[in-house]
Order: structure tokens, then C-alpha cells, then sequence
């Protein structure tokens, strides 16, 4: 098979979903027929993906019948933005980086948009989703695909103009609008940053006469900056911390992570596919891109490390005490991603990604198990009126199950190959880079711990025990509380909770599936030799991450301490799930006397560490305060100041008026009757104003003239 | 006469068209409409022929009509020409003021004399951007004002009055300070001609003196900074675009605001190079005063018009702060950005009269879910509100990233407070966007038919035009490129004054 016709036509990739947008979204907007149909509709939507999946598995598959070196294809459209120093091309870049992501995106995205014609299958505003989701994946791919920066940067604003529409899609609820708001608003906090990272990197390799924002030669030059500083920084940290402070917006770290909780009320499919599978991580696609500004800014990599632990560590915690299992699922992402970055701040840059896929897996079939249960219980979403649902929901039971030990890192699953990679490397970081990284180890290993206690603990409490045992412990003022699924799905009589519809478990069942054995695609060194086979997807990496991977060349000789920690991790898994398992099952009194014995803690960890009321109070309120005062200061003060000079305009023109009257009229009145008339009509003409406007046109010039004689 | 003169014709066909209008009679409305559009189509007609024929490779005057004598005894020309300065502008205003006339096509007050004032508004700023004659240029200048005033003054809302005479001696303050450097010009370079004033020989010789230059300069400044506005003189504009009728609030946004920035481009930057040199970094700061200050004041108002025009100073502040940068994507950027603020802006008055058509006041907080109401009024709104946040596939994006990326090489500092904007704006739309349209649908509105067919129309090229440059800005930025960066290096030229000037940075 020839697979070049996949490269040359590979700008089908992001074009397919564009066309799905255009053609349901111009149908929705005009009231077209055809969108009536959901058939059509959906069928236009995931064909879209489905075409984009086939020709990326296509670019896979002749990238990888090149030789390493040769895994890079650039695809030219046209010159999109050419001025002074700046071009940038509306070009593709086809290597073993973006085809993965591709890969993903098209992937896990098609899966979803099959879920989706079952889950929003009574929305009223059905074409209206399949438009903004297509539009979604076609600013994703963007955003993975294109070949320098600013395209990079239309993709990232692209996925959060698209993630503002979806968190808000049902936007009659004001706390949906909101939320969408909040998303976009705290996003561009990041962009700020992003914005005056890469006018730095621009300006700097401009002064060494390689101004560019494509990626290649960004790549082939930035070695003649790394020692240029700036105000005592070297640059490329500075650069980097810029670029990395735009992912935090992004993808969800600490400081920035506030969005991504309340993005939840976005409809569950969006929750899977852009806020846990996709656009979340584009942030670490950009560090896996710019690799090499990375590797030669050490500092900036430990402040991504850094960041990456700490929230890793930090969202779990909360995630304890959520009872929403969207929320819990939410946090959980926060947490993963900063594994992510952990990894991607050790220079284990593949291992970075490679969690990236595998949590693309296991969180988006959460995400939609999520879905599924809180179809199945007709719009509830809190776990504690959940339990025993088990057996009403097998398949989503034992789908949600397998992502969920994947997640918790249970040996073999995907989750295990990937998270312990990061760990170890970073531990491993702690011996030849900093001590540092091994308080970071730490770190991840708490969260990991974490990790699988709250997944287990979401698990035991939607699926284990009887349906609604735990409906008391709702307070009362909470009981009424509607979630986001209000809309659409009325009708079910009964409120027994059923098993969700075939689109739906299946999406479900490929997922789980990819969960369990996604890992093996990226088997260690230390367990692969034993059998011969090599770790796929770090060698496939390699050619764009050459950097990275590893600080020390070949796997030659594994020390045991590498066995030693992985048994260890998988040790403290296995413990935390089975007392996830065990309190929210046989053991609920422990639980409840934690919570009696620490109320504080617990309260601290269920209100999530009152981040969103200390932003609230000292960033929006205040900001506010300012907006107010600066409007005042300009309504009283500037114009103030505009309405006191007309005020002495006018009395000056009244004092001259006067003048007028009194005097020039007076000589004029003792002249003639008849030039008295003629005075006054003149004078009608001279008002006040007028004549100022001449005096202090002959006062200019005399002034000009007087400054041109000295 | 070598060539048909186009721009004469562009300037004067709407004056034409005022003349068709002012025979109708009186009661036959509809006639009046017609004939008020059929006195617009032409220069539109002659704008697409100008985009079409315009030579990208020079940045000479281009179609250059004269010089030919016109009152020889004080050697005043007339002289019409085009460049990539003010091609771009020729454009805009041709669109502008037909898509207006299709949006003052309900106004029933005293309409005869709504179309011929605004006809006459028309030449007035086509010959702006025309004229090459400081003379005529004032002529021009002034011609616009008077008719702005009576539209605002007798069209507009509760106190028009106020609002109309504010504008007017406002204005006028700046024609002041602008007569008095013409006067000046003329009584010691001797001549109106604006590019026989761009004649360094002149400034060595009659106009050499440093403190004399600066003064002409700030004459000239404060003159156009007035319109831009730029801070402080900005507080006529909100006054202004509230108590305007929709169609003017649009010319005003839309066309007027960039006669100011036009004006310092074509005056101080090309007459006085050196001290715009000398004064490029207080220029930046008061951009950025405007990008911020416009945009924190936005984010307060109750009154969704105003916050609109509270959005314009800080939008217009991204002009300023672009072309204060001597870099080329600085100063394509502030000229790309007077044209894509012309096109956003619009939009954005456009779709605040067909809400304050409908529902009679403009409070935001008094409307609520209109998305559920109108939904494809919602589509046009969110297309015209991501593209003034600066969404990047849209047009504002391309010239804000210019603009942000030519000032960053010159004041670092100064643009990494800029670019805080992106924030604030986002906050500020999105803001209004959630109150007005999203959320719980407000009972009174229920019955409010959806976007009419007109109002549509009115959108759809502007919308149009947004998208396209977002994608594909080329056609925009290859006529003004070659222009532009003439200007620039000419500002390049005085290598030590920029020196110094960036030394002299805090």
C-alpha cells in the first residue's frame, strides 16, 4: 500500500472535522432540514472523525516505514502571515510527535463522538453539539499539527474558544455561562505569559539572526542563545517559565487549575474528550514540542517539575473529599497532568507523553462510565445517592473498574507502565541532576497513593453496597440541588438505574480495553529484556525527543533499585485501593471517625482548600474595586476636568459679551441707526466662541513667530 | 488628463448622491432610502476598483490628481493621491458608510435630511484620507464635523445635545491647535503641499529650530490625539457613541477614530520624523494608558454602548502603542489594527441597536438569556465578540499579535503591561456576553423577533471580512506593507535619536 498518499493529502486530518463543523453548523444556524435528522447529523460528525482517524493511522504508518532520521515531513499550504521579520506558514508538520497526538486526538475523539450520539441523544441542541465538538477537534489538531508557534497558539485558543462553548452549552443555567467564562478568563491569564515567552524567544534568536517561530529552525538555532541573558536571567529559562506559566492556564496546574472543576458542567462527553483526553494536555504536547528550548533551560525544568508534583500531590487531596463523581474525576485529571509535567520537567520527556496517551485511555473511559452512570441514574451525579449500581450497569461497572485499576498504576495495566516510568525517573533525577527531584519523588508517590485510594473509593461508592444507602448523609439544604443533565431526558418512568444504550458501551469497551493494555506499547528496559522487546513508543519518540529519555545514553545495566521502587509503587497502590475498597464498603465507620477526629482537615479538603474564595476576594473583587474607582475617576476627574474648562470658556465668553454690549455697541450706537443694525447683525454672527477661536489663533501664531525668531 | 480620477470621483459621487436626495420629495420615504444608497454604491464601486488596481510595490503616491492650482494666491492645491497608508482607509470608509445606510433605513425622523447630512459626512472623510493639500485636508477636516454634529445633535438619544456640542468643541479645540501649524507651514516653508512638507530640505532650512518643530508637533498631536482619543481627551467619545444614533455610532467608531491616527501617521510621522522619534516612547505609554485604562473602565459600565466605547479607547490604544515601536510588524500592525477595529467595532454598535431597537435601553443588566430568544443574533454577537477579544483565526488577532510583537523588541516593559489586556478584554466580553445572553431567558423579552434579514446584511460582509483576514490577512497587509515600512525607515534614519531615545527608557 502506498502510504505517501496518506502525507500529501494529511491536511484531510484537521480539514474533515472543519467540514463537519461548516456543514451541521451552517444547517443548525439556518434551520436547515437535514439537521432535523439526528442520523445526518451525527453521521456527518463522526464520518468527520472517523476519515481524520483513517488518514492519521495512514501518516503512522508511513512515517514509520522511514528511516528515523527521515520522520519529518513538513506539508506547505500557504504564507499566512509575512511582516518585517515574521513568517509563519500555514504548514503541517508530520512527525512521530504529532502523529501520535494525531493519533489520540482522532481516536479517542471519534470514540467519543459514537458516545455522545447516545448520551445527548434527547438534547434538544443535538446538531449544536456535534458542531461544536467537530470544530473542536479541528482547533486540536491544529494546535498539534501546525509547524511553527502561532499556529500552535491559534490551536490553543482555538480548543478554549471551543471548551468556553461546550462548558457553557446548556447555558440557560447562569452557573453553566459562568463557569465557561471562568474557563476562558483564567486560560488567558496563562496566554499572557505564553504571549511574552515566545516575543522573547522571537527577539532573542533575532538578535543572533535566526528570528523564526517555526519549530525546526527554532530547534537547529536556539543553541546560540543559551548563554544570552536578561536582567541576570538566562533567557531560555526565562522563555521557559513564560511558555510553562501559559500550560499551567491550559493544562490545569497550580495556580491555574481553577477552571477545570467548574468546566464539569459542561455535558460528560466534553468532560472526556477536552477536559481529560485532549486540549488538557496540550500544555505537555508544548514542552514535548519545544524540548529543546527545555533541555537547555535546567531551572525551568525543575519549576515544571516542581509544578507538576506539588499539584499532582495537591489535587488528589482534594479529591478525597468531593462527593461529585465528576469532580472527583475532575481533580484526579488536575492531579494526572501534573504527573505529566513531573515527567516532562525530569527531561523524561517520552515518558511525559506516553502518560499523556495512556491517561487520554483510562480518564475519558471515566469520564464516560461517569456519563453513563449519571445517565443511568436519571441526572444524579452525587455518588452518595449512588451504591450498588453494579448490577444495573454491568458494562459500565467493569469498564469503569479496569480504567480505574489502570489509573491507580496496578501492574500490568497502562497506568502502571507509564506513571512508574515518570517516577522513576525522577527519582532517578534525584541521583545525577538535584536531591531536589527526590522530594519530588516523594511527592508523586504521596499522590499516587492518593490516587488510588479516591478511585477506589469513587468506585465502592457508585457501583458497591445498595442503591441509596448512603442518601441520608446529603444535607438537606444540598438534597434538591440539580446537577448539569437537566436538560433533555425526561419521560423515564421508573427510576431504576439501566444500562446505557450500545453507542455508548461500546465507546466504553474499546476504552477499557486500550486501558488495560495500552501500557505495553511502552514497556521499560528494566522489565522489556527479560522478552526482547523494546520500548516502542520511547523509540518512537526518539527522533523528536532526542534530548530527553534519559540522561545517560543505553540501557545497559538496570540497577535494582529500579525493581526495588516499582515493587514498591505497586505495593502502595494495591494498599490504598484495597483501603479505598475497604472504607467505602465494610468499613465505613473509619471514615466517618477521621472526619469526627479532623473536621477541619476534612472541611479544608471538601471546600478545596478555599482557593476559589481567596481568588474571589483578593484578585476579582479588588479588580472590581479598581474598575469602579478608575470609571468614577474618569466620569468626575477627566471629564470633570474637560466640563470645568468649557465652564470657563463660557464665562469668558459671557465677560466678552458683555464687553460687546456695552462698549464696541455703545460706539457703535452713537454712529448711525442704520450701521447699528448692521452691527448687530454682525455680532449674531461673532459669538463668543468664534472669536475666541480667532484670538487664540493670532495669540498661536504671534507665539510661533516669536519661537522662530529666538 | 492622463487617467480618470478615481479619487475625485470616490470623494464627490456621494456628494451627488446628496443632491439626487435632497430632489425627492419629502413624504416619499422609501425613494429617499434608494436614492441615499444609490449615492453611496458608487464609491464602493470605486473602492473595489482601487483594491483591485492599486500597485503594491511602491510606496509613492499613487493615482495622484494634481497638484493643480486652486487659490494661487496663497498657493493652495488641489491634490488627491492614495498610498498604503490611506488605501486601506478608502476601503473601510466606502463599506462603512454603505452598510450604514442600509442600517439607517428605519430611522423616520426628519429623513430627508438625515441622508443628505450624512452624505455629506462621506465626502467629508473620503477627502481626508484623500486630500495631499493641508489645506483641502482641513477643508475636509472640518467639512466632517459639521454634519456629525447635526446627526448626533437632532438624531440622537436623551441628551444628544450635550453630547453633540461636546464633540463638536472638541474637535474644534484640535482644528485649532491643527490651523495654527498650517498657518505656521505656510508662512515659512510656503506651501500646503503635504509631500513637498515631507521634503527634509524644508526642515534644515525654513523650518529648522528645534522647540519650533516640537511645538508644531504637539500642535499636531494633541490635534489628531483628540480623535483617536487618546487619553485624557477621550471623555467626548463615550458621551458621544450613547447619545448617537446606531448607524453614527458606527461611522464614528468605525471611520472617524482613524482619521486621528491617520492624521499623526501622515503629519508628524512623515513631516517631523525626528521628533516623533524623540517622542515615540511618551506615545507608547499613552497607548498603553488607553489599551489599559480603556479597558479596566469598560469592564465597570452598566451601559452596554458605552462599554463598547470604552472598548474602542482601548482597542485604539493598540494603534498608538504599534506604530510608536519603529518596527514594521508594529506599524503594519496599528494600520491593520485601524482597519480590523473598524470592521469589529461595527459590528459590535450593529448589534447593540438591534438590541436597543427592540427593547428600548441598553442596560446590561436588563436583558438576560437573548441567546435562547435570538439565537442567530447570538451567532453574530459571539463571531463579533471573539474577534474584538482577539481570538486568533480572526482578524483582530493578526494585528494584535503584530502590534504586541513589534512593541515587545522596543519597550519590553511597557508591552508586558499591554499584553495584560488579553486578560481584561476577554473578562470584559465575555462578561457582557454571559449577562446579556446567556443565562435564564428574561419573560419580558420572549416575544422579540430573531435578527431581521436587513440587520443580517448589514453583518454578514463585515463578519465576512473578519474571518477572511483572520485567516488569510495577506490582501489587507500587502497594500499597506510597502507604505508603511517606508515611513518606518525613514523614522530609522535617525538612528541616534532612537538611541537615545531608548536609552533614555526608565
Amino acid at each position: 500500500m502506498n502510504t505517501q498518499f496518506f502525507i500529501d493529502y494529511a491536511w484531510i486530518i484537521p480539514l474533515a472535522p472543519l467540514v463537519g463543523f461548516l456543514i451541521n453548523g451552517i444547517g443548525t444556524f439556518l434551520k436547515l432540514p437535514y439537521v432535523r435528522s439526528k442520523t445526518v447529523v451525527h453521521t456527518i460528525a463522526c464520518g468527520a472523525l472517523l476519515l481524520s482517524f483513517i488518514f492519521a493511522v495512514g501518516v503512522f504508518l508511513h512515517l514509520s516505514s522511514l528511516e528515523p532520521e527521515a520522520r519529518s515531513i513538513t506539508r506547505y499550504l500557504y504564507t499566512w502571515l509575512q511582516v518585517g521579520s515574521l513568517k509563519a506558514d500555514a504548514a503541517f508538520l508530520l512527525d512521530p510527535l504529532s502523529s501520535v497526538m494525531m493519533l489520540i486526538i482522532t481516536g479517542v475523539g471519534f470514540l467519543i463522538h459514537v458516545y455522545s450520539i447516545g448520551y445527548m441523544a434527547d438534547d434538544p441542541s443535538y446538531s449544536r453539539f456535534f458542531t461544536y465538538l467537530n470544530l473542536f477537534c479541528f482547533a486540536m489538531l491544529l494546535l498539534v499539527m501546525g509547524d511553527n508557534l502561532l499556529m500552535l497558539f491559534i490551536g490553543w485558543e482555538g480548543v478554549g474558544l471551543c471548551s468556553y462553548l461546550l462548558i457553557g452549552f446548556w447555558f440557560k443555567e447562569k452557573a453553566n455561562a459562568q463557569a465557561g467564562m471562568k474557563a476562558f478568563v483564567v486560560n488567558r491569564i496563562g496566554d499572557f505569559a505564553f504571549l511574552l515567552g515566545m516575543f522573547l524567544l522571537f527577539w532573542t534568536m533575532y538578535d543572533y539572526g535566526h528570528a523564526s517561530v517555526t519549530f525546526k529552525e527554532i530547534g537547529q538555532h536556539v543553541g546560540l542563545i543559551k548563554d544570552v541573558e536578561v536582567g541576570g536571567w538566562p533567557v531560555l529559562v526565562l522563555v521557559g517559565i513564560l511558555l510553562f506559566i501559559g500550560a499551567t492556564g491550559k493544562s490545569a496546574q497550580v495556580p491555574l487549575y481553577v477552571w477545570l472543576p467548574d468546566a464539569m458542567a459542561g455535558p460528560t462527553p466534553v468532560s472526556g474528550l477536552i477536559h481529560a483526553a485532549t486540549m488538557v494536555t496540550a500544555g505537555i504536547y508544548m514542552i514535548g514540542r519545544l524540548n529543546f528550548v527545555y533541555t537547555l533551560a535546567p531551572e525551568a525544568l525543575v519549576v515544571v517539575a516542581t509544578v507538576g508534583a506539588v499539584t499532582a500531590l495537591f489535587a488528589a487531596t482534594i479529591g478525597f473529599a468531593q462527593n461529585d463523581i465528576k469532580k472527583v474525576l475532575a481533580y484526579s485529571t488536575v492531579s494526572q497532568l501534573g504527573y505529566m509535567f513531573l515527567g516532562m520537567g525530569t527531561g523524561a520527556y517520552a515518558a511525559g507523553i506516553f502518560h499523556l496517551m495512556t491517561h487520554a485511555f483510562f480518564k475519558a473511559c471515566l469520564f464516560l462510565g461517569s456519563g453513563s452512570v449519571i445517565l443511568g441514574m436519571h441526572h444524579e451525579q452525587d455518588m452518595r445517592k449512588m451504591g450498588g449500581l453494579k448490577k444495573y450497569m454491568p458494562v459500565t461497572y467493569w469498564t469503569f473498574l479496569l480504567a480505574t485499576i489502570a489509573i491507580a498504576g496496578i501492574f500490568p495495566f497502562s497506568g502502571f507502565f507509564s506513571k512508574d516510568e515518570i517516577l522513576w525517573k525522577a527519582f532517578e533525577a534525584g541521583g545525577h541532576i538535584s536531591s531536589w527531584y527526590y522530594v519530588l519523588w516523594g511527592l508523586g508517590i504521596a499522590g499516587a497513593m492518593g490516587t488510588a485510594f479516591y478511585m477506589f473509593r469513587a468506585v465502592s461508592m457508585t457501583f458497591y453496597g445498595e442503591l441509596g444507602a448512603r442518601a441520608h448523609e446529603v444535607p438537606a439544604e444540598e438534597a434538591s440541588h440539580g446537577h448539569d443533565d437537566d436538560h433533555g431526558h425526561h419521560g423515564h418512568g421508573d427510576h431504576t438505574p439501566h444500562e446505557s444504550p450500545k453507542t455508548m458501551t461500546f465507546a466504553l469497551s474499546v476504552l477499557a480495553l486500550l486501558s488495560v493494555v495500552g501500557g505495553f506499547l511502552g514497556i521499560p528496559y528494566a522489565l522489556g529484556h527479560f522478552f526482547h522487546v523494546p520500548n516502542f513508543f520511547e523509540h518512537w519518540l526518539e527522533p523528536v525527543l532526542n534530548h530527553g529519555g534519559g540522561h545517560h545514553g543505553g540501557h545497559h545495566s538496570v540497577p535494582p533499585i529500579e525493581y526495588g521502587l516499582m515493587i514498591f509503587s505497586v505495593a502502595i497502590a494495591l494498599t490504598a485501593s484495597y483501603l479505598g475498597y475497604l472504607f467505602y464498603t465494610k468499613r465505613q465507620d473509619l471514615p466517618k471517625k477521621f472526619v469526627a477526629k479532623f473536621p477541619k482537615l476534612h472541611a479544608l479538603a471538601l471546600n478545596k482548600y478555599y482557593v476559589d474564595e481567596i481568588y474571589q476576594a483578593l484578585v476579582v473583587n479588588n479588580l472590581l474595586r479598581l474598575n469602579n474607582f478608575l470609571s468614577a475617576f474618569d466620569a468626575k476627574v477627566v471629564d470633570g476636568a474637560v466640563n470645568a474648562v468649557g465652564s470657563v470658556v463660557r464665562v469668558y465668553s459671557r465677560v466678552m459679551g458683555f464687553w460687546d454690549a456695552t462698549f464696541v455697541d455703545g460706539l457703535v450706537n452713537g454712529v448711525a441707526q442704520l450701521v447699528r443694525q448692521l452691527g448687530r447683525a454682525l455680532r449674531k454672527t461673532q459669538t463668543g466662541r468664534i472669536q475666541n477661536y480667532l484670538y487664540v489663533a493670532m495669540l498661536g501664531v504671534v507665539i510661533l513667530m516669536i519661537w522662530r525668531m529666538l | 488628463m492622463e487617467h480618470f480620477p478615481l479619487l475625485t470621483f470616490i470623494t464627490f459621487a456621494p456628494l451627488a448622491g446628496m443632491l439626487l436626495v435632497a430632489l425627492m420629495p419629502k413624504e416619499k420615504l422609501n425613494w429617499i432610502r434608494w436614492s441615499a444608497l444609490l449615492g453611496t454604491l458608487p464609491s464602493l464601486v470605486g473602492a473595489v476598483i482601487l483594491f483591485l488596481d492599486f500597485d503594491r510595490t511602491t510606496k509613492a503616491i499613487q493615482l495622484a490628481e494634481g497638484p493643480y492650482k486652486w487659490i494661487e494666491a496663497f498657493n493652495i492645491h488641489y491634490y488627491f493621491g492614495v498610498d498604503g497608508l490611506s488605501v486601506t482607509m478608502v476601503i473601510l470608509t466606502a463599506l462603512i458608510s454603505t452598510i450604514c445606510i442600509i442600517a439607517s433605513w428605519k430611522i423616520t425622523k426628519q429623513v430627508k435630511a438625515y441622508f443628505v447630512l450624512f452624505l455629506l459626512l462621506e465626502t467629508g472623510m473620503m477627502g481626508t484620507f484623500l486630500a495631499l493639500d493641508f489645506f483641502l485636508f482641513f477643508i475636509f477636516w472640518e467639512v466632517m464635523l459639521l454634519p456629525m454634529y447635526f446627526l448626533i445633535g437632532i438624531w440622537g438619544g436623551a441628551r444628544r445635545e450635550y453630547a453633540a456640542i461636546k464633540f463638536f468643541l472638541y474637535t474644534m479645540a484640535g482644528s485649532v491647535l491643527m490651523l495654527l501649524v498650517m498657518i505656521a507651514f505656510y508662512l515659512y516653508a510656503g506651501t500646503f503641499n503635504m509631500i513637498e512638507l515631507q521634503n527634509q530640505a524644508i526642515h534644515l532650512g525654513p523650518l529648522s529650530g528645534e522647540h519650533f518643530r516640537l511645538l508644531c508637533w504637539l500642535g499636531l498631536f494633541i490635534g489628531f490625539a483628540i480623535k483617536v482619543p487618546v487619553f485624557p481627551f477621550h471623555t467626548w467619545l463615550p458621551d458621544a457613541h450613547v447619545e448617537a444614533p446606531t448607524a453614527i455610532s458606527v461611522i464614528l467608531a468605525g471611520v472617524l477614530l482613524k482619521m486621528g491616527t491617520y492624521g499623526i501617521l501622515r503629519f508628524n510621522y512623515q513631516i517631523f520624523p525626528d521628533i516623533t522619534v524623540d517622542m515615540a516612547y511618551w506615545m507608547a505609554l499613552l497607548g498603553v494608558i488607553n489599551i489599559i485604562y480603556g479597558a479596566l473602565c469598560a469592564m465597570a459600565q452598566k451601559d452596554f454602548k458605552k462599554l463598547i466605547a470604552y472598548s474602542s479607547v482601548s482597542h485604539m490604544g493598540f494603534v498608538i502603542l504599534g506604530i510608536a515601536s519603529f518596527t514594521s510588524e508594529g506599524i503594519n500592525g496599528g494600520v491593520l489594527q485601524m482597519f480590523n477595529h473598524g470592521t469589529i467595532t461595527a459590528q459590535l454598535f450593529l448589534l447593540v441597536g438591534v438590541i436597543y431597537d427592540r427593547a428600548h435601553h441598553r442596560e446590561i443588566n436588563g436583558f438576560g438569556g437573548m441567546a435562547s430568544i435570538m439565537p442567530k443574533y447570538a451567532v453574530w454577537t459571539t463571531i463579533a465578540f471573539f474577534a474584538a477579544v482577539g481570538l486568533p483565526g480572526l482578524s483582530g488577532f493578526i494585528s494584535e499579535a503584530l502590534i504586541f510583537l513589534g512593541s515587545f523588541k522596543t519597550y519590553q516593559g511597557l508591552t508586558a503591561i499591554a499584553v495584560t489586556s488579553v486578560v481584561f478584554t476577554a473578562a470584559y466580553m465575555l462578561w457582557t456576553l454571559q449577562r446579556v445572553y446567556l443565562g435564564k431567558e428574561n419573560e419580558k423579552y420572549k416575544a422579540f423577533p430573531d435578527i431581521s434579514r436587513r440587520e443580517a446584511l448589514c453583518l454578514l460582509p463585515l463578519a465576512a471580512i473578519v474571518l477572511i483576514l483572520g485567516v488569510y490577512p495577506k490582501p489587507a497587509l500587502d497594500m499597506m506593507r510597502v507604505s508603511l515600512d517606508g515611513i518606518n525607515e525613514v523614522l530609522l534614519k535617525h538612528g541616534d535619536r532612537v538611541a537615545t531615545m531608548l536609552q533614555s527608557i526608565p
